[in-house]
């Protein structure tokens, strides 16, 4: 099992729910794990039901078995200072460049730079050890920018080798690119069962697998229950709606004649089944479409009533139940 | 499709709603005075859809429109007929040029644009460096931040050219999307900055009156940077920062002038959303940003919001009724059915004469009961089976509606969830005018399906136009 999860997916593909649920799934059983944020919108902290996150590992959650999930909001500007820090020493000096705007053009006008940082903390905390030798984490679970950018996040580090030929920068971007493009790292992509999230998933695992970085497991998000399966569907384009009306009105839903109460309901009723059917089918062809890309393939339930806590903990069940953890 | 559209009786869905100010999209598209649209919002709530659908209904009634994206899905290009958009704006041909509109769509090509701006604004010898210069071709090729700041170049020169009545702009898919206003801000200061100054020319510093005290810390901040990125890239920075410098002199002022431009009466911000908590939140987030750098928000456009033909059937007597179709030996055992007959809702004058219907005792429920209980169910049944001798076929219909009423529960629930977020965020913002966008049920794939969902972001839904001319609206 890879010590670095990142994960990754379209826009509103619920990653970050994904992210969180693994970080809590790997958690059971008395192991730790680190969940990263690093777009800077404090997903995590809502749906921990917390407070917003600082720049700091901070214990968010247990995990059953007595495991403990720590998390991690990255701040750009801190994780420079962080970085000078670590190699200079780079108190007061680290002060003056901020004065001068050099941490601004370094996390902002410099964006390369921002991603740097940004996996090169998570890097770090990956490899991160205890006095006694053992790692202080024993995953590192990323909430990663979108499925769009992944790949240029990911491989900043190889850019940034290219750039600064020799020296620390140079040395610091090979050790990152050295954990990221091996099996220690598995990135994952969350996509819904629509067809602009799956054609995304498919472009960003090619990227993904061009620049060499180990593709993990695909995790269909949000999947509606089947309530009416294939035989109903057949069923709805040739039932007579009298017979429908009927079985309304013996349902206790009113008068099964022309204008009664039952009656009325047929043809919403039917119409929100052929909706259904067109769902239906779509989800079939997009499932058809994730089975051809020859990885694991995972799927989690739709919380209708949307994503709470007791939903996370469920879904990190799921995960553990389906062997992603 | 001679059922009603859902969308139709989409109003009656909610007619205990406080009515939020409506959103009339066509007076603000039709009037001449609006120059640019930009539609902002979280990712995935259909924003880029959204910013195609306007520019197509706005050309369609008569205005020279481009629609400026910066990273539409395939399809979405497609569906405009063009196979990849790029930096140049496109004709899209197939639309109804009748009121003589025009429509062009063009794809933010990052590198592209930024190679322009060097070459527009440095001489070839200069251009060339800097195009060559390994800093600057890493920044180009476009990490996050970049977008923002060409998006942002891009619409400045589109309103410069002043070819277009109109520029509906669909903000990048980034972290926020109002880095895009920021984007100027920080481009400026970073070039007026003192950073920039030290990088260029660190040995002019200290013989300026005043800076000697910063002389000291200089030396030592180009040595650590030295240090810190190596001799080479240190010279390539210096060598990016000052070519960039002398070409983008006049960046801050096209930035400014742009900013102005989006807090200018001719600007409309729209804010995109679905009616799910996150996507709201966002939501909620820009107009309260828009409003602090007084960027006229024109309103909210809810998508993908969802309705129901059936909407007084409540979720819970959906339920109930679906139960009693599946498990009918219990609801006879107790009464049940009694009681949902004298439930006012369904004292309807021919309920009473309805027979017991038979085939409701061999619904799934039966199956995996105790031996005994079958026993009792297929004796339950016998009597009434030989009397009305039920088919399969009618089991399965039974069954069959037992799921529709379970679909249409869903959908009911789903319904009151989306009201629900609605109402929190216009109980929060009541002064930001709304306009709901029906569900498809599938994908835009072309341009009728744009002009569909123009249709429905135009429409107050009590006037929506015939389902039938509206391609996939329930198909």
């Amino acid at each position: 099992m890879s010590r670095l999860q990142v994960v990754s997916g379209k826009g509103g593909t619920g990653k970050t729910t994904v992210a969180a649920a693994l970080a809590l799934a790997l958690a059971t059983e008395g192991k730790r794990t680190l969940l990263v944020e690093v777009e800077g919108r404090q997903g995590i902290a809502q749906l921990f039901e917390t407070e917003a996150l600082p720049y700091e590992e901070r214990k968010i959650a247990v995990a059953p078995g007595g495991g403990e999930v720590y998390a991690l909001a990255i701040d750009p500007e801190l994780a420079l200072l962080d970085y000078l820090q670590m190699f200079y020493k780079l108190g007061s000096a680290g002060r003056a460049l901020k004065k001068l705007g050099a941490i601004d053009f370094a996390t902002t006008i410099a964006p390369g730079l921002r991603d740097v940082l940004l996996t090169g903390k998570a890097c770090e905390a990956v490899r991160r050890k205890e006095r006694s030798g053992r790692f202080v984490y024993d995953y590192v679970v990323m909430d990663a920018p979108p499925t769009g950018r992944i790949t240029r996040f990911l491989n900043v580090n190889d850019e940034v080798a290219g750039l600064a030929k020799i020296g620390p920068i140079h040395n610091q971007a090979q050790a990152v690119m050295r954990v990221l493009k091996s099996p220690e790292t598995a990135v994952h992509l969350v996509t819904l069962l629509e067809e602009m999230p799956v054609q995304e998933t498919a472009d960003g695992i090619a990227e993904l697998r061009s620049a060499r970085l180990p593709v993990g497991r695909i995790i269909v998000n949000m999947v509606r229950p089947e309530v009416l399966d294939a035989a109903d569907l057949e069923l709805v384009r040739t039932v007579p709606r009298s017979s429908v009306a009927r079985s309304l009105s013996s349902a206790g839903l009113g008068g099964a004649r022309r204008g009664g109460h039952a009656e009325r309901l047929v043809d919403p009723l039917l119409t929100q089944a052929e909706e259904y059917a067109e769902r239906y089918a779509l989800e079939h062809e997009q499932r058809a479409v994730l089975a051809e890309l020859g990885l694991p393939l995972h799927e989690l339930p739709l919380f209708a009533e949307g994503m709470d806590l007791a939903g996370l903990y469920a879904l990190a069940r799921e995960l553990r139940e389906q062997g992603v953890s | 499709m001679s059922r009603p559209d859902p969308a139709h009786t989409h109003d009656a869905a909610r007619p205990h709603l406080a009515p939020a100010r409506l959103l009339d999209i066509d007076p603000l598209l039709q009037d001449p005075k609006t120059r640019i649209v930009v539609c902002c919002g979280s990712g995935g709530v259909g924003k880029t859809t959204t910013a195609a659908a306007l520019g197509l209904r706005a050309a369609e009634r008569g205005r020279k429109v481009v629609v400026l994206t910066i990273d539409p899905a395939r399809r979405l290009a497609q569906s405009m007929g063009i196979d990849s958009l790029d930096n140049t704006p496109r004709r899209v041909k197939g639309i109804d040029d009748s009121a003589g509109g025009e429509l062009h769509a063009m794809m933010l090509d990052m590198k592209r644009t930024f190679d322009e701006i060097v070459e527009a604004h440095a001489d070839p010898e200069r251009a060339a460096a800097i195009l060559g210069n390994p800093f600057y071709q890493s920044l180009s090729a476009g990490f996050a931040g970049t977008q923002e700041y060409m998006a942002m170049e891009k619409l400045g020169q589109l309103r410069a050219r002043d070819e277009w009545d109109l520029i509906v702009v669909d903000t990048p898919p980034s972290r926020s999307a109002l880095d895009f206003l920021d984007a100027p801000k920080r481009l400026g200061s970073f070039l007026d900055g003192r950073l920039i100054r030290l990088l260029t020319a660190p040995a002019k510093l200290g013989g300026r009156a005043g800076m000697k005290f910063l002389n000291v810390g200089m030396s030592m901040m180009t040595g650590t940077l030295g240090k810190l990125l190596g001799g080479q890239l240190l010279k390539d920075v210096q060598t990016f920062v000052s070519a960039m410098d002398t070409t983008f002199g006049g960046f801050r002022t096209r930035a400014d002038a742009t900013y102005k431009l989006l807090q200018a009466p001719g600007t409309a911000f729209l804010v995109v959303a679905a009616p799910e908590r996150d996507a709201l939140r966002e939501a909620a987030y820009f107009v309260e940003r828009l409003a602090a750098e007084d960027m006229p928000l024109a309103g909210l456009v809810l998508n993908r919001v969802h309705g129901s033909g059936a909407d007084r059937l409540s979720a819970e007597r959906a339920l109930a009724a679906a139960e009693n179709l599946e498990e009918p030996r219990i609801v006879d055992q107790e009464g049940g059915k009694a009681v949902l007959r004298n439930s006012p809702d369904t004292q309807d004058s021919s309920t009473s004469p309805t027979p017991e219907t038979p085939a409701r005792a061999a619904g799934p429920a039966s199956d995996g009961g105790s031996p005994a209980e079958d026993a009792e169910d297929a004796e339950d049944t016998e009597g009434i089976e030989d009397a009305q001798a039920p088919g399969s076929a009618e089991r399965s219909v039974d069954q069959l509606t037992a799921g529709l009423l379970r679909l249409h529960a869903d959908r009911m629930q789903l319904l009151s969830r989306e009201q629900r977020t609605r109402d929190r965020f216009t109980a929060l913002h009541p002064e930001v005018a709304v306009t709901e966008v029906a569900a498809l049920a599938g994908d835009v794939h072309d341009l009728a399906g744009l002009r569909a969902i123009g249709d429905r972001l135009a429409a107050d839904e009590r006037e929506l136009p015939d389902p039938s001319a509206m391609p996939g609206a329930s198909a």
